[in-house]
């Protein structure tokens, strides 16, 4: 019913890359070992950076799981036929980054034992319930509907009616997901930099550029690989998809540097002081975000450009580009500034140590290892047509 | 016919070692009829009958920790009338219970029971006596 | 009677739904009743907090008699790096909690004054608004915010929400940290926000938090709010007071006499 046997044929290069994400998986999973053993110690989080990577990374690829609404909604509402070949491609994409998303949740627990406490006493005024239940909820609107979808391509039917609506369904849910993980930080009275009723629809904005630039690479990838062709159409109409959403986020960001920047309200400023120039003689930070706003207008250029954003070169590299400046930005930069300074103008840096960016690698590879899994097997689906 | 005798030989072993953990305790004598558990010199009463508390003292104490500690309810009458302090320490150990390894860690340690983190926090008497660094 | 195997299939799905909706519907309905405090009981709700004297507290240098006493009533562990520290109480100078309160013309004697910091024990708290598990709750009939050790899964979602860094998490086993152990009450484990509970096993034995009880200068007063006639409320009314960061409407029960 799986499919599971399609994805263990394959050729020398295919196992190799399996074996390699086995090896990371297992790393990370020796160094998450560690950590429930000795505590969360491990990692270079503090009293007053509370949070760090693995949120981060959370909140980023929740971002990654939405944007399979980008290709679901022209296809399923909208008839787009070019997006035909690729909309399980997006929704594999998604049970693979709600899967990290999950994961990366669980690793940041300091008693991940209790992690069904979340259910066992729902808390209906707490965002982190609704984070837990929506999360969870795409999980399984995703995996049906990949399920379902591919099973009915491999027996060559038309797929059941009763998925439609499911499909349908899953649309608002996605927005839903990645609006949930802002109220997370934009409702929270003390932390002025993420105070802005602006933060769910920067989320929105560098999801649907993030995401589908991901999909992007992923489709030339696996051109590269499996000779499999998304179509030239679609990955124009992708990248079309990627420019919007990026010059959105881009004036989005914009919009809160002039409020903090017009107003000269001190608890406002200071964020983006740390973040960009550094406080009290730490700029830790400042270098990763000048990369990201630098990647950024880069891409813009990339992408602004008709004929560079056809580009089969210069596409990649823009998708790349966005890809790593909003990684930056929204999973670093967004997470640290926050907190610091602290609520009692404490300027602590966050370094992330060696068992915390492996426990990160290893779940990248879980997510990884998942969606070449998945992708294998709908490829191979596909093939046998 | 010929493999008879290759094919009981492996049985044996197999049974063997199949139902090694029933009988390698009684022939190293390791394991014991039953725990040697040191009860009360002067009490003879628990807070509650002894059939209950052998099968279920685990949700009293869960029951008492959930009482104390979100609802502020610290006094237990017990079926007897006796009214008690809701504190595993202070009332179970300290009044009765005096020597946790003697008492509760026999039949924990004879049943293979690891579950009770309770004193993961909670402190018994004897650690203040030897304190950490 | 034949029965397919699609509608066998169907049947034991619904079945299933059944039953896991009913227990779901027990779960919600009956998680807040357990969750929500017990009723007053026909007794009037209080509202305990602090005055903090400040005129009273700077008398003596270098004082943290109100944070030693804590530490040791509550097994605090004391770590040596300071990204690990877990602390209850404790001092800071007067511009880091009240930075915008002095301006270049009115810095004043206070300047460099060290100010007792802790768990406000707000009235309309945003760490409660957000623990996933009501691990921490506010108690109706006192209004003390609440934590519940053996509840909380150690996201840290609190200690976000907390506007004033009065939470600490146990990036590690707290035990070795601790120099003497007071088995009167429980240590902590690794991966569990703490914070002040206003001593709230002393309150119930009859006793004043310790942090006010070791204070020789009198500076820390605690009482019930809600009573006019209560030593906080008069002094409250006597001299004006300071809260923290009050238009985030947090509401505050410690108050600062400047």
């Amino acid at each position: 019913m799986f499919m599971f046997e399609k994805a263990i044929v394959g050729s020398r290069r295919y196992w190799v890359w399996i074996l390699c994400l086995g090896a990371i998986i297992l790393a990370g999973f020796l160094c998450y070992l560690r950590q429930l053993a000795h505590g969360l110690a491990i990692t270079g989080l503090s009293r007053d950076v509370t949070w760090g990577l693995y949120i981060a990374q959370f909140t980023f690829f929740v971002g990654v799981a939405a944007s399979a609404v980008m290709v679901v909604l022209p296809y399923y509402l909208h008839d787009y036929k070019q997006f035909g070949r690729i909309t399980i491609l997006g929704e594999f994409l998604a049970v693979g980054a709600v899967t990290m998303c999950m994961l990366f949740i669980f690793v940041d627990m300091g008693q991940p034992s209790r992690v069904l406490n979340v259910m066992r006493y729902p808390t209906p005024w707490s965002l982190m319930f609704w984070d837990m239940v929506s999360l969870g909820g795409y999980l399984v609107l995703n995996a049906l509907i990949s399920l379902v979808m591919l099973s009915s391509e491999r027996k060559g039917v038309s797929p059941p009616h009763w998925i439609k609506p499911i499909i349908i369904l899953s649309i608002p849910w996605a927005v839903s997901i990645h609006t949930v993980t802002a109220f997370l930080y934009s409702g929270l009275p003390g932390r002025t930099f993420w105070m802005t009723a602006v933060l769910a629809p920067r989320f929105l904005a560098s999801a649907f550029a993030a995401g589908p630039a991901l999909l992007i690479l992923l489709c030339l990838i696996l051109r590269k690989v499996a000779g499999f062709d998304a179509g030239r159409e679609a990955i124009h109409q992708l990248g079309i998809i990627v420019t919007y959403a990026m010059v959105v986020n881009v004036f989005l960001v914009a919009m809160e540097f002039f409020t903090a920047f017009y107003s000269r309200i001190p608890e406002h400023l200071e964020h983006f002081r740390y973040v960009f120039l550094g406080l009290d003689g730490n700029y830790h930070l400042a270098p990763w975000m000048w990369l990201s706003a630098v990647l950024a207008l880069a891409a813009l250029a990339l992408l602004l450009v008709p004929g560079w954003r056809n580009s089969p070169r210069l596409l990649p590299v823009a998708c790349v580009f966005v890809f790593v400046s909003l990684w930056l930005d929204k999973g670093l930069g967004l997470i640290v500034g926050g907190f610091t300074p602290s609520p009692l103008g404490a300027v602590t840096t966050y370094t992330p140590t060696l068992p915390e960016a492996t426990i990160v690698l290893g779940v990248w590879a879980i997510g990884a290892l998942m969606i070449t899994v998945f992708y294998k097997i709908a490829l191979s689906v596909r093939e046998a047509h | 016919m010929r493999d008879r005798p290759a094919i009981f030989a492996g049985l044996i072993v197999f049974v063997g070692l199949f139902t090694f953990p029933l009988w390698y305790g009684h022939a190293a004598k390791t394991s014991a009829a039953a725990p040697d558990i040191k009860l009360p010199a002067q009490e003879k009463q628990c807070v509650a009958p002894l059939n209950y508390m052998r099968d279920s003292h685990m949700q009293l104490l869960v029951d008492w920790r959930e009482q104390v500690v979100r609802e502020n309810q610290r006094q237990f009458t017990a079926y007897n009338g006796k009214v008690y302090d809701k504190s595993l320490t202070r009332t179970c150990l300290e009044q009765c219970h005096t020597n946790k390894a003697e008492f509760c860690d026999r039949c924990h340690s004879y049943a293979g029971v690891s579950g009770p983190y309770c004193w993961d926090c909670h402190v018994e008497k004897q650690l203040t006596a030897r304190s950490a660094p | 009677m034949k029965i397919t195997r699609k509608h066998f299939l169907q049947l034991s799905g619904l079945g299933l739904l059944a039953v896991v909706g009913k227990k779901a519907v027990r779960a919600i309905t009956g998680a807040a009743e357990t969750a929500a405090p017990v009723a007053s009981r026909g007794k009037t709700t209080h509202r305990l907090g602090m005055v903090i004297d400040l005129a009273k507290c700077r008398q003596e240098k270098g004082c943290d008699a109100c944070a030693k006493a804590c530490n040791a009533a509550h097994n605090i562990p004391q770590f040596a790096d300071r990204a690990h520290e877990v602390k209850w109480i404790w001092n800071q100078p007067f511009e880091t909690v009240f930075p915008l309160v002095q301006t270049d013309y009115t810095r004043q004697a206070y300047a460099g004054s060290p100010i007792p910091l802790l768990c406000n024990h707000c009235a309309n708290p945003p760490c409660v608004r957000v623990c996933p598990t009501q691990a921490t709750w506010k108690r109706e009939d006192d209004g003390i915010v609440m934590m519940d050790w053996h509840r909380c899964i150690g996201c840290r979602y609190c200690m976000a929400a907390c506007p004033y860094g009065s939470r600490s998490f146990n990036w590690q086993d707290p035990r070795p940290a601790i120099a003497s152990l007071n088995p009167d009450f429980p240590t902590r484990t690794k991966g569990v926000v703490e914070k002040c509970n206003f001593c709230e096993e002393r309150l119930a034995r009859g006793q004043r938090p310790a942090c006010v009880e070791a204070c020789k200068d009198k500076a820390l007063v605690f009482g019930d709010l809600a009573d006019p006639n209560s030593e906080p409320r008069q002094l409250l009314r006597a001299r004006f007071a300071l809260q923290r960061e009050p238009e985030l409407g947090t509401s505050p029960s410690v108050y600062y006499l400047v």
